[in-house]
């Protein structure tokens, strides 16, 4: 199968993730867009890596799992707090701003 | 001998320090104080010219370096002071009147609260002063004369709690500020054409300069000499001044600081003599400004105002015969220190018939004193001989010989400026005769004032009286003793230099002409005020009368020509200030607060937003990047 389709895939996973940090509300799914974003550029690399032939993408692949892993943990966190005070996972709500 | 120079100075200045800094312990010592470092000035003043005179004459200036004051890279200005017998002459002045005068005090002031004070002013004024005449470069000259100048307003001013006196002393300063600024100026031309400012290279090279500089610099000399010795057109504080107390007046504006424009034209001669165009300008100064105070001084009822004018117009005769160059740099140092002996003895003997009449000062209201006051009116009287220049006493001899340095000017220039000092001799003897026959003479005029209280007319005590014998003395045979063997004129040549003109009329004709228009002058007076019955209050007079009993319009015409312009130039600098400066800083401020009102909506605290935010940037980069690619 031509690795280029792997590409587009990538692109629509990051298209779908970007789309979905822009318009939803809750906090949870924001949360899981983003993933879906760094998980589309991941694979992205690792087709990179497959075209040209060497191994720096996946090696970079793997660092960008070890960052999300941990910013899973921190991020999660945060949303559980902001949940426990605000009882809503909605970002909106947290917006502190005076407009 | 060089270090005594700087006790000169430090004694009066230490006087001054514990005075103004010592408070009320020393209310009941000070004077004596102030008197004893005054007279300590005068003491090593009379050493330092005994020490002079054992000298051969070129080399009896003496110099002394205190200190380095602004060492900065080429710039170099030094405390340093310079003895020579100019200076001498000053010094031996200054502290010689200043002490009598400071004795005279003792008594004048003693009623009032701030004696203390008077007296620390007065010992400040004398370090000025010295420090004026000792410097050795303009700099510290400078320094010296804007200590005189401060002097000179805390003094008018003493007296502030009356609002004419506080407004005397501003006058005064303001004044004397213009007259300041064309000092500064002459100095800074000075730097730049000779690159220092110490008298000896400035006026040794002063010749080498182009006469188009030294021009320049000798008129703004005479702008500072005009501001300081009250010439016209800088005149008008000297009137106004008056408001101090009196020995103030004889001491400060009359014998020693209203001269420092004389010594200051005398001192930078050099520059004079190789700018004729401002020896010019400086004798026309003196020429108007002689005939300017002596017709003041004829309708003036006030006598230290009368006084006044006629001070404003014997330093015109000084600057006049300043500005003839080296035929008149010694007479017009001479007529200084004679005019300094009988116009301080004048002002004194005005002090002392104040004293004695409850400080009125209107002489419509005095008449007949001398039966009352006989010690002032001896003293007075001789000094008015001396003012009008009769015959022997000391005015006559230094007045007489700057008339004929006039008329030897030669030319034209000659007969005017002579004409002028000569009807200027007239007017002096004119209004003298005035102000002591309506003083001394004629029936008594006095009354009861508002509140009931008759003045008693009473002889002033020893210590007015004996300072005004002293200088009575002096009015009489200080000109004489001067010009005994021409003495006055072989000390200060070697300093100033002398030369001969060619006069058209022989000296015995100017003698004879100077006695008939004095006698002229004496008779007028006589017929107008001896003659007849002085009223009491003023009659009309006629248009020059009233104008000159306005000091000749000087305050009107200030007041359109100068103070009316700066008043709507400032209210249209206000007004411009407030449109558009203030409207510059005010739109701005208004447009940075709009934008920045605008940009903060975008700071809305919505996560989206800054997503999308993000990602536009990115999209915009990665746009930039492949269009650059692309071409």
């Amino acid at each position: 199968m031509n690795p280029v389709n792997y590409l587009y895939l990538a692109a629509l996973l990051f298209t779908i993730g970007a789309a979905g940090v822009v318009i939803r509300r809750n906090a949870i799914v924001l949360f899981m867009c983003v993933e879906l974003m760094l998980n589309a550029c991941n694979l992205a690399f690792v087709t990179f890596s497959r075209l040209h032939g060497n191994l720096d993408g996946q090696i970079i692949a793997f660092f960008t799992m070890v960052v999300a892993a941990a910013e899973v943990v921190v991020g999660l966190a945060i949303i559980v707090t902001v949940f426990r005070s605000r009882h809503s996972a909605s970002v909106d709500d947290a917006s502190l701003m005076k407009l | 001998m060089e270090n005594l120079i700087g006790l000169l100075v430090a004694a009066p200045l230490l006087g001054a320090a514990v005075l103004l800094c010592g408070g009320r312990r020393l209310d009941r010592t000070g004077h004596y104080l102030g008197t004893v470092l005054a007279g300590a000035s005068f003491v090593i003043g009379a050493v330092l010219f005994a020490d002079m005179l054992g000298r051969g004459e070129h080399d009896r200036a003496l110099h002394s370096q205190v200190f380095s004051w602004i060492p900065v890279g080429g710039f170099r200005a030094d405390v340093a002071f310079q003895l020579d017998q100019l200076s001498m002459t000053f010094v031996l002045l200054i502290s010689g009147v200043g002490t009598l005068i400071h004795i005279y005090s003792i008594g004048y002031m003693e009623h009032d609260e701030r004696r203390r004070r008077f007296f620390g002013y007065l010992n400040l004024f004398l370090a000025a002063m010295l420090l004026l005449v000792l410097a050795d470069n303009y700099l510290l000259l400078y320094v010296g004369w804007e200590g005189v100048g401060l002097a000179s307003y805390l003094l008018i001013g003493f007296w502030q709690h009356k609002p004419s006196a506080a407004t005397a002393a501003k006058k005064a300063f303001i004044v004397n500020r213009v007259g300041d600024m064309g000092l500064s100026i002459a100095i800074m031309l000075m730097f730049t054409t000779f690159g220092t400012f110490a008298f000896a290279p400035v006026l040794a090279n002063a010749e080498d300069a182009g006469e188009g500089k030294l021009t320049a610099i000798g008129l703004m000399l005479l702008l500072a000499a005009c501001g300081k010795s009250a010439q016209v057109p800088l005149q008008s504080w000297l009137g106004d001044a008056m408001e101090g107390p009196t020995p103030v007046s004889a001491l400060i504006h009359a014998a020693t600081m209203v001269t420092a424009g004389v010594y200051l034209i005398t001192r930078s001669g050099a520059i004079f003599n190789a700018a004729p165009d401002a020896q010019a300008a400086v004798v026309a100064v003196g020429a108007v400004t002689l005939l300017f105070g002596a017709i003041v001084g004829c309708a003036k009822d006030d006598i230290k105002k009368a006084l006044a004018g006629s001070t404003m117009s014997q330093i015109g005769y000084m600057i006049l015969a300043a500005g003839l160059g080296p035929i008149g740099y010694v007479f017009a140092i001479m007529h200084l220190v004679t005019h300094g002996f009988f116009k301080a003895g004048l002002f004194l003997g005005a002090g002392s018939v104040m004293h004695g009449m409850n400080d009125e000062v209107d002489m419509r209201k005095y008449g007949g004193l001398r039966k009352y006051m006989p010690v002032t009116f001896v003293t007075f009287g001789l000094g008015y001989l001396a003012i009008i220049g009769f015959p022997g006493l000391s005015g006559f001899w230094s007045k007489d010989k700057i008339i004929e340095a006039a008329f030897a000017k030669g030319g034209t220039e000659g007969w005017i400026l002579g004409g002028a000092a000569l009807l200027g001799a007239a007017i002096t003897a004119y209004y003298m005769t005035r102000v002591m026959l309506m003083t001394f003479f004629g029936e008594k005029r006095w009354e009861r004032d508002a509140q009931g209280n008759e003045p008693h007319p009473h002889e002033s005590p020893k210590s007015m009286t004996i300072p005004m014998v002293v200088l009575a003395f002096g009015s009489v045979f200080a000109g004489g003793l001067f010009s005994l063997n021409d003495a006055f004129l072989k000390w200060l040549e070697p300093v100033t230099g002398h030369s001969h003109g060619h006069s058209p009329l022989s000296a015995a004709t100017v003698t004879a002409g100077t006695m008939v228009v004095l006698a002229i002058g004496v008779a007028l007076a006589w017929a107008q005020y001896g003659r007849r019955p002085v009223p009491r209050t003023a009659p009309r007079g006629s248009l020059l009368t009233r104008a000159a009993r306005r000091d000749l319009l000087q305050d009107d015409f200030n007041h359109v020509a100068l103070v009316q312009p700066g008043r709507y130039l400032t209210r249209g600098l206000v007004y411009v200030d407030h449109k558009l400066v203030d409207g510059v800083v005010n739109g701005t401020a208004a447009g940075v607060g709009g934008l920045s009102g605008r940009l903060r909506k975008l700071q809305n605290g919505y996560a989206r937003t800054y997503a999308v935010s993000m990602f536009g940037g990115t999209a915009v980069l990665i746009a930039a990047t492949l269009l650059m690619r692309a071409v």
